[in-house]
């Protein structure tokens, strides 16, 4: 089912990985990019080499993705994903479900911008991003820009068009010691619009 | 001369349909084999500058030969049903590039499915069936309106025209033009049937010599170009130069395979060589106002991979081959 699936998104999107900063290793990551369509995570993920599928996991709202047993399924099944509380409970913290994956050694995938955007411009990162760099700097931060993937699918359509996509992946960024929050989603959020291709735009 | 020609060819004349094919590819995987090695070795020596530059567009053209080589070996090897079937995934990867390269908006994405997810199969459909009639007809007809109307449908009327020219343009070339190239192998030729084969083979044969001539030629005559600002290479003498060192191969090519004469083999071979260059030349001038120098990766960053640069001549000079063809000969699917 993966393999069929991550053909799928091949023979759409052509999901090609351009390893600009990094190249494509298995050591524990947490990949940060861009969100502009339910396919961001897909096209992440066919992107990536076969082997580094398995280890590196996408973030899935729970209420959303296990309201039907098919979306539940192929979250759980195909993508193995963490699933996280959008509501948010006094007594849990919601990154929770993440430092757990990240303790058991997976790598993630995480769209700071917490919702989709189509403005073209990422909005500002959400501040989960700081919180996961200070509690495990031993993991690499990689910015990623995906590119194109509104033309495939714009929002509100469900069948994708066959167009060319490309996914960037740059150099790993670490937080230095001392930085504040506001600055380092601020240089994070830089050096993803950094990877667009022709620049800012 | 021609007596000499005609001692030295008639027994390839003889030869059955299979074994002729079969000839055919050994000599030309054995001619690429020839230049590749030829350039490989050039290679070697250290070059600069402009004779690098050269050095990497002759690769470019060579290996856009060697991929419409071994893509029309596979063609034959899978006869006709397969080819249709090949042809249909590489009309679907060119008009992928296509529309990759040039934009498109939030509101054309139903024209886009349709384009794609029925008209692109359909098409090819038809010309597996061998439904000549509908084949010819369905784009131009049927698709001309019915795409704009989706479009319409869309409620969006920015560069209306604009959207829908675009599209109906990339459909016409990538869809209707390459689809064309399979039709030719269904084409009975009276007192040779089964020898579609090699209209396809001399249409490809011919407009990759054609294309690659007119390169060498304009390089070593260096004329005015007619059109600076689309192609900075292309003129006049060296078209010509083009369509004769083309016409020549291909009057050889369809006078053993074909029962035709040699006036009529030099019409085709001509018609082929020269709509392949100008379906070139105005591929040139698209690719100029979408701002792409190739329609491949090394200069934007979609991800293309350069196909449709290598399948623009065939999705000119097919249709038109075809039709000519089928006019002058009254031939029958």
């Amino acid at each position: 089912m993966g393999l069929l699936l991550s053909a799928v998104a091949r023979l759409i999107t052509g999901a090609q990985g351009h390893w600009k900063g990094c190249p494509p290793k298995a050591e524990q990551r947490i990949y940060f990019a861009n969100h502009q369509s339910h396919l961001d995570w897909v096209l992440i993920w066919a992107a990536l080499p076969s082997e580094l599928r398995s280890v590196t996991r996408p973030i899935a709202a729970k209420d959303y993705w296990t309201s039907s047993p098919f979306k539940h399924w192929i979250t759980r099944e195909v993508f193995n994903a963490v699933y996280v509380n959008r509501q948010r409970t006094d007594d849990q913290d919601p990154l929770e479900p993440l430092v757990e994956a990240l303790k058991h050694g997976d790598s993630l995938v995480i769209f700071p911008e917490g919702t989709r955007s189509n403005k073209g411009l990422p909005q500002t990162f959400k501040s989960g991003l700081y919180h996961l760099a200070e509690q495990f700097p031993g993991v690499q931060l990689i910015p990623t820009w995906i590119d194109n993937v509104q033309r495939v699918m714009p929002k509100g359509e469900v069948v994708p068009v066959p167009i060319l996509c490309t996914v960037t992946f740059g150099a790993p960024i670490t937080l230095q010691p001392g930085e504040d929050k506001r600055g380092f989603l601020t240089r994070t959020r830089d050096a993803v619009v950094a990877l667009k291709p022709g620049g800012m735009a | 001369m021609i007596e000499m020609l005609r001692v030295l060819f008639d027994p390839l004349r003889h030869l059955d349909g299979g074994q002729q094919v079969q000839l055919l590819f050994i000599i030309l995987f054995g001619v690429l084999l020839l230049i590749s090695g030829y350039a490989a070795v050039r290679t070697v020596n250290d070059q600069e500058g402009q004779a690098q530059e050269n050095t990497a567009r002759f690769h470019r053209e060579l290996r856009a030969v060697w991929v419409t080589a071994v893509l029309f070996w596979l063609a034959w090897i899978s006869g006709a049903a397969g080819a249709t079937l090949l042809f249909g995934v590489v009309s679907f990867l060119a008009f992928r590039e296509y529309i990759t390269l040039l934009k498109t908006r939030a509101s054309d994405h139903r024209s886009l499915l349709l384009a794609f997810f029925v008209v692109l199969p359909m098409q090819f459909v038809l010309v597996g069936v061998g439904n000549f009639g509908l084949f010819s007809v369905f784009i131009p007809v049927y698709v001309f309106l019915a795409l704009p109307v989706v479009s319409a449908l869309a409620g969006d009327p920015e560069r209306f025209l604009e959207r829908n020219a675009k599209l109906q343009w990339g459909v016409m070339v990538c869809v209707y033009g390459l689809s064309h190239a399979p039709a030719l192998l269904l084409l009975q030729f009276p007192k040779a049937e089964g020898r579609g084969a090699f209209l396809l083979f001399l249409l490809v044969i011919v407009t990759a010599i054609a294309q690659i001539a007119q390169e060498v030629a304009s390089r070593r005559l260096r004329r005015r170009p007619v059109a600076r600002h689309i192609d900075r290479s292309f003129s006049y003498p060296a078209l010509g130069v083009g369509a004769l060192v083309a016409a020549l191969v291909g009057v050889l090519l369809a006078w053993i395979t074909l029962p035709i004469k040699v006036p009529q083999a030099l019409a085709m071979s001509v018609i082929a060589a020269a709509s392949g260059a100008l379906g070139e030349f105005v591929m040139k001038a698209l690719k100029k106002d979408a701002g792409v120098r190739h329609w491949g990766n090394d200069v934007s960053v979609t991800g293309a991979v350069g196909l449709l640069d290598r399948v623009a001549p065939i999705c000119f000079s097919a249709p038109v081959f075809f039709h000519s063809v089928v006019w002058y000969f009254h031939l029958k699917p």
